[in-house]
């Protein structure tokens, strides 16, 4: 029961990706094409599962913040700060589960500051997160020391980037498993609700008793253990941290995937599966161009340009135009049936 | 001979919203050197009316005649340049410009296609000269006094229109002396010819300003009377109607007023919002609270549910003190409060009516402990079937339902928390008048189940038909209570009525 509804609410996704897949198989013909190598899956669709997990990570995060009408920009910067965290306790001798800690510890500090800004001093979500995005490269330049740490050397740390496990990489098992908690854990419990509500009339919710200081944090704090971990894994892939490059623009992407998958800007009802199709058809898009050899100079016009075409089919005006259509048609087609009547 | 001519004359004006009339057959007469009040309750019909003659709104029937010819504004600024301006109780400039650019924004004056700003501060200054204001021109309007910002919008408006002048509230954030500074512009205004309407909720200060006063109650004229003479007790009857006697009086057991209070308020005030009062709420005690508008009646629900914190006095649950913090604080003392304002207080207007009667109790068990899908279906069916609220379907949202079923939808979101004291603002206000009489009956019934209830209402009817007790507030003030025999509309417009200058000390 549960599978139809969700492919009926996420119809226009899932046609999106279907068209922007075939597309790439026409440009790209072994583009579905899956082969098993020292016990690991490789093709493009896998390695668009692999590429796009950091966004993917991001987008869970972003999810919840955009629903209650907030918006993290800091995302991309909290990866960098991650990646350098990571890199430097890695390098100093740290064990890879302490690495891991120190890692996650550091996105949920970064996402409780947003937190607090937006929850207790009520500061604007977009403002109050533009100040970390701001400064966080710097910080991650900080923790670097101003270089590209590298760990060649710490073969444990690069297995969460390139590394694999029942035969799939290791970000993909990474996204997929922070996925299904998140989805378990909004939708079982009624957190899903309180966030909605909040993000729809978070005065009405706080009068209803929802602690909605409380439940603001908690999505920030998400959002930002969401970041450390897709900073880990994108540190992981390079085998190092680069303060300057580390997750840049990632946090444009995430709203984007969040925005395509249904979610409003406006807060109140989201779709966690809708943002991870937003995720992919992003990717999609990204490993596409990739594969079409165009010169690189193009990648992002064609990017925008299709993302646009995206956004223009989902506006409000098209649908409602569309839905016009059709309801001509039908009348079309009844004033023509009635006249065949009148004929007769 | 332009006196035998009104300066503005509104005809059988008439306005619908969605259906629902909002204003009936409305004629209302200004003269030119005239200050204008008009009166009436909230819903009374004042702000369409004054949105039909300052363009805002399009009369659906009806004529406006100015200098006795008949005029349709467009829009706010269509209306200006034919000689009606406004100015709102939030002074609607902007404060980061200078006087001077808001008294000239959008129509500087200009000198080889740039601002002249010399002869724009020169032409400030002598439009403020004018009033007796002689401030810097130059120095941005945020320097300046609420009562200054309030002249400077007036002398906006005068230099821009310059015929009609509706002040909307004015003096409602100012104090007694800046009052007196916006009453002598206005007398000025006056005496040069200008025809002013003034909306106030301040029955004093409409005595001290006004020639003549219209009343409104829903949507219909109720009558237009000099000030001169008229009676303030038949003035708040006009304003309240004068209902009858409702049908049915509750009868009281006696007993339940020897019994310990449930809440017991003790001074329990905040500055600016409601001066302290005593208040004891018994169980099976339904307290009303009236008063007109702005009189401090919602401001003591704010209190005693937490939304506002109090700055003076306690509260007391069952004998013990609490302090009451947040609405989550009061939720867990038992308490519920249905607010006046339900679009932006109650529903949460996306979600489903399912999920708005769930709403409260689920927030109040937390996060980590949801109602399962059947037992929130469960409630919901329950409360939709004994509270009769018509929706196609629980699973609609609820900014699709009519007024009278969302404000039980709001009813059925705390009734299904099983309150023990239970706060209703207006919660008749807006609806229609099957679920009104639904909703009455539902209040009578919570009480003898043995629920303490405090309601405002500004229907003195139908207050006084199921209150136990009544507090009248009136200027911030609990002016007085009734009891027994005393509970009556006429009681309670009397105390309304009563004159503030007795005994004002604090």
């Amino acid at each position: 029961m549960a599978v139809p509804t969700i492919v009926r609410e996420r119809t226009p996704q899932i046609i999106v990706l279907a068209v922007i897949l075939v597309l790439n198989a026409i440009i790209s013909p072994g583009f579905f094409s899956i082969e098993i190598q020292n016990e690991r899956l490789y093709g493009s669709l896998i390695d668009v599962l692999n590429r796009g997990a950091p966004v993917t990570l991001l987008a869970i995060g972003m999810t919840l913040v955009i629903a209650t009408k907030g918006i993290d920009l800091s995302v991309g910067a909290v990866m960098a700060i991650v990646g350098a965290v990571a890199a430097s306790l890695i390098t100093s001798g740290y064990s890879l589960p302490a690495t891991l800690a120190g890692a996650l510890f550091v996105g949920l500090a970064c996402g409780l500051w947003n937190g607090a800004l937006v929850a207790l001093l009520d500061i604007q979500p977009i403002i109050a997160t533009l100040i970390l995005m701001v400064a966080g490269r710097g910080i991650a330049q900080l923790i670097t020391e101003g270089v590209i740490l590298t760990f060649n050397d710490k073969p444990e740390l690069i297995f969460v980037g390139s590394g694999s496990f029942l035969s799939l990489p290791m970000p993909v098992i990474i996204w997929i498993v922070v996925a299904i908690l998140a989805i378990l854990v909004v939708r079982r419990s009624a957190l899903g609700l309180l966030i909605e509500a909040i993000g729809v009339n978070r005065r009405a919710s706080t009068l209803s008793g929802v602690n909605s200081r409380v439940i603001l944090l908690a999505v920030y704090a998400v959002s930002g253990l969401c970041a450390a971990t897709a900073g880990v894994i994108a540190a992981a892939d390079i085998k190092g941290a680069d303060a300057n490059n580390a997750g840049l623009w990632l946090e444009m992407d995430a709203i984007l995937a969040v925005v395509i998958g249904g979610t409003s800007l406006l807060g109140g009802r989201f779709s966690l599966v809708g943002s991870l199709m937003g995720a992919m058809i992003i990717q999609s898009l990204n490993t596409g161009i990739l594969l079409a050899g165009f010169p690189p100079e193009f990648n992002l016009i064609i990017k925008a340009a299709i993302i646009l075409i995206i956004l223009i089919v989902q506006s409000p005006a098209s649908q409602a135009a569309m839905a016009n259509v059709r309801a001509n048609r039908q009348a079309v087609a009844i004033k023509s049936e009635s006249r065949e009547h009148a004929a007769r | 001979m332009a006196n035998a001519q009104p300066l503005l004359s509104v005809r059988g004006v008439s306005k619908a919203f969605l259906g629902v009339s909002a204003l009936e057959n409305v004629d209302f007469t200004l003269k030119a050197g005239e200050v204008h009040a008009l009166l009436g309750e909230n819903g009374a019909g004042k702000s369409t009316l004054i949105k039909i003659i300052t363009g805002a709104y399009r009369r659906d029937e009806g004529e406006v005649l100015l200098d006795g010819t008949p005029i349709y504004p467009r829009d706010v600024v269509d209306a200006q340049k034919l000689g009606i301006g406004t100015v709102y109780q939030e002074v609607n400039l902007l404060t980061n410009l200078t006087v001077a650019e808001n008294l000239f924004l959008g129509r500087q004056p200009k000198r080889f296609g740039l601002t002249d700003v010399r002869e724009m501060n020169r032409r400030s200054r002598a439009i403020l000269d004018t009033y007796g204001l002689s401030i810097d021109v130059t120095a941005p309007l945020a320097n300046f006094s609420v009562a200054i910002q309030q002249v400077v919008a007036i002398a906006r408006a005068v230099d821009i229109s310059g015929k009609v002048l509706v002040l909307d509230e004015p003096t409602a954030s100012l104090d007694a002396h800046e009052v007196e500074m916006l009453f002598a512009v206005v007398r000025q205004l006056r005496e040069r010819g200008m025809g002013i309407i003034f909306i106030s909720h301040f029955l004093d200060q409409v005595y001290e300003i006004a020639d003549t006063i219209t009343v409104l109650r829903n949507g219909r004229l109720i009558d237009t009377v000099p000030v001169a003479g008229l009676d303030r007790l038949k003035l708040v009857s006009m304003m309240l109607g004068r209902q009858l006697e409702a049908d049915f009086k509750r009868t009281i057991d006696p007993n339940t007023a020897k019994a310990e209070p449930l809440v017991s308020l003790r001074g329990l005030g905040k500055r600016g919002n409601i001066d302290p009062l005593d208040l004891d709420i018994r169980q099976g005690e339904v307290v009303g609270i009236a008063g007109l508008l702005g009189s401090g009646r919602t401001e003591t629900a704010q209190l005693v549910f937490g939304i506002e914190r109090a700055d003076s006095g306690t509260i007391s649950v069952a004998g013990t003190p609490v302090n009451m913090s947040s609405p989550r604080r009061a939720i867990s003392q038992g308490f519920a409060f249905c607010p006046e304002d339900r679009k932006t207080d109650g529903i949460v207007g996306d979600l489903s009516v399912r999920e708005n009667i769930i709403f409260a109790l689920q927030a109040q068990r937390g996060w980590m402990r949801p109602l399962s899908r059947s037992e929130q279906e469960a409630l919901a069916d329950r409360y939709i079937a004994a509270l009769d609220i018509r929706t196609s379907d629980r699973e609609k949202p609820i900014k699709f339902l009519s007024g009278g079923n969302q404000q039980k939808v709001l009813l059925a979101r705390w009734l299904a928390t099983n309150p023990r004291f239970l706060i209703l603002d207006e919660p008749t206000r807006g609806i229609d008048v099957g679920a009104h009489a639904e909703i009455i009956r539902l209040i009578v019934d919570l009480c003898e189940r043995g629920m303490a209830l405090l309601v405002i209402s500004s229907e003195l009817g139908e207050l006084v038909g199921y209150s136990s007790r009544i507090i009248v507030l009136r200027d911030r003030k609990m002016v007085s209570e009734l009891t027994g025999d005393e509970i009556s509309t006429e009681h309670i417009m009397k105390a309304i009525a009563s004159h503030g200058a007795t005994g004002e000390a604090a």
